[in-house]
């Protein structure tokens, strides 16, 4: 079991580099740099700058340099002093700029990820131990349409309905009054009411997904041999389901992890554009527009980093869950 | 007796012989969602194909008079309450006088029916010249307003959907954007297809480092959450091209990323084809790689890929929606679904004009006929069912 995770934690490393190439090459693709949008949209304003001005701003900002160049500066940066460069839109280091976002949009990840399983898990036990009853066929219903409804889509839907109903914009995490007043105890309805929002809007896919497949699961373990040994031998239901069938179930539920935050990070960006959240979507689109690339290539960077440490539980989980993918390895 | 026996040795004869192909249709036919959302997609297909006849308006078309009205009001009887042609009336500028409860003078412009005159829907009525598939040209639109001498009158607009903020008919231009927001995820997971085959083919077939490469390529690939990174690609698209360039790069775009999926299949596949006797018997005879893979092993298994693919279009839909929602996509005055939904990205614009959600109905219902279509081809694809 270490060595099979030792082996995974070494494969970690090459693949956060080349995806870091990767990351950099592509935010470094559009033509121009942010020296070049700056300057433009300071010429909208009347302000002119010279060539040779133009010249020294990006020999300044280190934008001269070929990409490759610029990547290893931006690479050496990270690794030797954990600097991870420098935003030119925010005025001051990328890690200042992700920091003040990055703990909400952790917390909102984990809490989206959290109830996709505490909702899907049970949901999807009840479907395949009450086939074809009023229950499954209303939840199999609800979880196709849910995988199928975009999510950002359902964002507007939504906020317009409540709009409708309640005649309130309930727009981002925070009113405006717990702005300006900082939190207290009598918000905390109304923030939680705010928070369920984009709970249902990013994990509603991702939760309908995993109702379907461990519905699915579980209706194939019950109908193995082991299951049918096991009532043979009087086990009580209850163990049946949840120590045999659920256990081997879980399979595809525990592989599928890394999915699951990559559609809450796919799903997330949008929406939070659309619901005003303050968390790093909208500072990813803003970046990439202004061309503010070692902010928007850290983004990127964080997430895509998730994603991986998120693929690799879920492998450690499975060969601890599966004992089959751990001799596997060993051979 | 004989007959009855002659006839069911027939019908199994129809079955052994009948091809996977035909096999998969019947049992396609069965699956009943699968088979209502193939009518649903061949309307909307057929829709975007002809939206030069079928919109009353064309695409430059617009008039500021309109811009954010409601859909326009049928009626379908006269002042007295009989029944009559269907007719509605145009729309006129009016400037209203008035004191408040305060007693302060106000004064506002509102946009009132003008019902001094009549203008009737009809069929078939001249419009703007088009050419359909850019051959077939014609100015005939299927159904517009004449006035009540029955010429062709501009003045008057029928918007059945509403009007957009620059008081276009957002009708016409659900039709117009259904020629990009439909086509291209078809074109883009034709470049996929083709990619995937390819590249998962290789890794597949041959192996060793080559597979090693292509799997990492992979592994990258698909660690990076594809939104940000369609966002980050389509941000390198130069702003100032034509609509036609940009149909394109949006395309490579979503093929880019859309491939990793298929070549992982296609991958797992050829491992477990390649050791088969009929690919050695092929290589025996001298039977060159590139047509082994392209004749011999593709068609095992090309049902599968395509259910594989049909699964996969909804999110290139989705991809170029949100792409042109946010503005990094198609530009007005080319249009797309994602283009018209910018108009619901202020709440309050929407609670104003609820009709401006109308293309998002659209997008919904295409993405769920091609999930439960593709999910009907899967079930007809997998020969223990």
């Amino acid at each position: 079991m270490l060595k099979y995770i030792g082996k995974r934690l070494l494969m970690f490393i090459p693949t956060i580099l080349i995806i870091s190439v990767l990351i950099f090459f592509i935010i470094q693709l559009p033509p121009g740099d942010y020296v070049t949008s700056y300057v433009a949209a300071m010429a909208a304003e009347g302000e002119i700058f010279t060539a040779e001005e133009i010249q020294e701003l990006r020999v300044y900002y280190g934008l001269d340099d070929p990409w490759y160049i610029q990547y290893f500066d931006w690479m050496k940066g990270i690794i030797t002093e954990g600097d991870f460069g420098f935003s030119f839109e925010h005025n001051k280091p990328v890690w200042d700029v992700i920091m003040e976002r990055l703990p909400l949009t952790l917390a909102v990840s984990f809490v989206i990820l959290v109830f996709q399983y505490a909702v899907s898990l049970p949901v999807g036990i009840y479907c395949a131990n009450h086939q074809y009853s009023v229950g499954d066929y209303f939840w199999s219903f609800v979880g196709f349409v849910g995988t199928a409804t975009p999510n950002f889509l359902l964002a507007i839907i939504i906020m317009y309905w409540i709009y409708v109903e309640t005649g309130e914009v309930y727009l981002g995490l925070f009113s405006t009054e717990m702005l300006a007043n900082g939190m207290r105890w009598e918000y905390v309805p109304e923030f939680l009411f705010r928070c369920l929002i984009p709970l249902i809007v990013i994990g509603t896919s991702g939760t309908c997904g995993i109702i379907r497949t461990v519905r699915a699961q579980m209706l194939d373990e019950q109908s193995r041999q082991y299951t049918l040994t096991a009532r043979a031998k009087g086990c009580s239901e209850a163990t049946i389901t949840y120590k045999y069938c659920l256990r081997a179930a879980l399979n595809p539920v525990v592989s599928g992890l890394s999915g699951s935050l990559r559609t809450i990070f796919s799903g997330s960006t949008v929406s939070a554009i659309v619901m005003n959240l303050q968390i790093q979507g909208p500072v990813l689109l803003a970046a990439l527009k202004s061309q503010d690339m070692y902010l928007a290539g850290t983004i990127v960077m964080v997430q895509a980093i998730l994603v991986v440490v998120g693929t690799l539980l879920s492998d450690i989980a499975l060969a601890w869950l599966d004992p089959r993918i751990r001799f596997s390895e060993r051979g | 007796m004989a007959f009855f026996k002659k006839k069911k040795i027939e019908k199994d004869e129809s079955y052994y012989l009948a091809s996977q192909w035909t096999l998969m249709w019947r049992k396609l036919k069965k699956h009943t969602l699968a088979k209502i959302s193939m009518v649903i997609l061949l309307i909307l297909y057929l829709g975007a194909a002809f939206a030069d006849f079928l919109a009353p308006y064309g695409l430059e078309e617009f008039s500021s008079l309109y811009k954010d009205t409601a859909p326009t009001k049928i009626y379908w009887s006269d002042e007295e309450g009989n029944s009559c042609a269907p007719y509605v009336y145009k729309l006129k500028k009016e400037n209203i006088k008035g004191r408040d409860e305060n007693g302060k003078l106000y004064m506002e412009t509102v946009v009132t029916e003008d019902t001094s005159e009549k203008f009737y829907l009809t069929f078939f009525v001249e419009g703007c010249e088009y050419k359909i598939f850019g051959l077939i040209p014609g100015n005939i639109h299927l159904y517009g307003l004449v006035n009540e001498a029955g010429e062709v009158d501009r003045s008057a607009r029928i918007n059945i959907f509403g009007a957009d903020r620059y008081g276009g008919c957002i009708f016409s231009r659900i039709l117009f954007g259904a020629q990009v927001s439909l086509t291209v995820p078809f074109v883009s997971a034709a470049i996929s297809f083709v990619l995937g085959i390819l590249l998962g083919g290789v890794s597949g077939y041959f192996g060793g480092w080559i597979d090693n490469v292509i799997q990492r390529v992979i592994e990258v690939l698909s660690a990076i959450p594809s939104i940000p990174l369609w966002l980050a690609l389509s941000a390198a698209i130069p702003p100032d091209i034509s609509v036609s360039a940009m149909y394109l790069y949006i395309t490579i775009i979503l093929s880019f990323i859309g491939w990793t999926g298929l070549a992982r299949v296609v991958r797992g596949k050829f491992i477990s084809l390649r050791n088969e006797d009929f690919v050695m018997a092929a290589r025996l005879a001298g039977v060159s790689d590139f047509k082994i893979i392209v004749k011999h092993m593709v068609p095992g298994f090309l049902s599968y890929l395509i259910v594989n693919l049909t699964l996969g279009i909804p999110g290139s839909i989705l991809g170029e929606t949100s792409m042109s929602y946010l503005g990094l996509g198609m530009k007005a005055p080319a249009t797309s679904w994602g283009v018209l939904l910018q108009e619901t990205e202020r709440l309050a614009d929407v609670a104003q004009c609820p009709w401006k959600m109308i293309p998002l109905i659209f997008v919904i219902v295409t993405v769920l006929a091609f999930n439960f279509l593709g999910d009907g081809m899967r079930d007809a694809a997998d020969p223990y069912k």
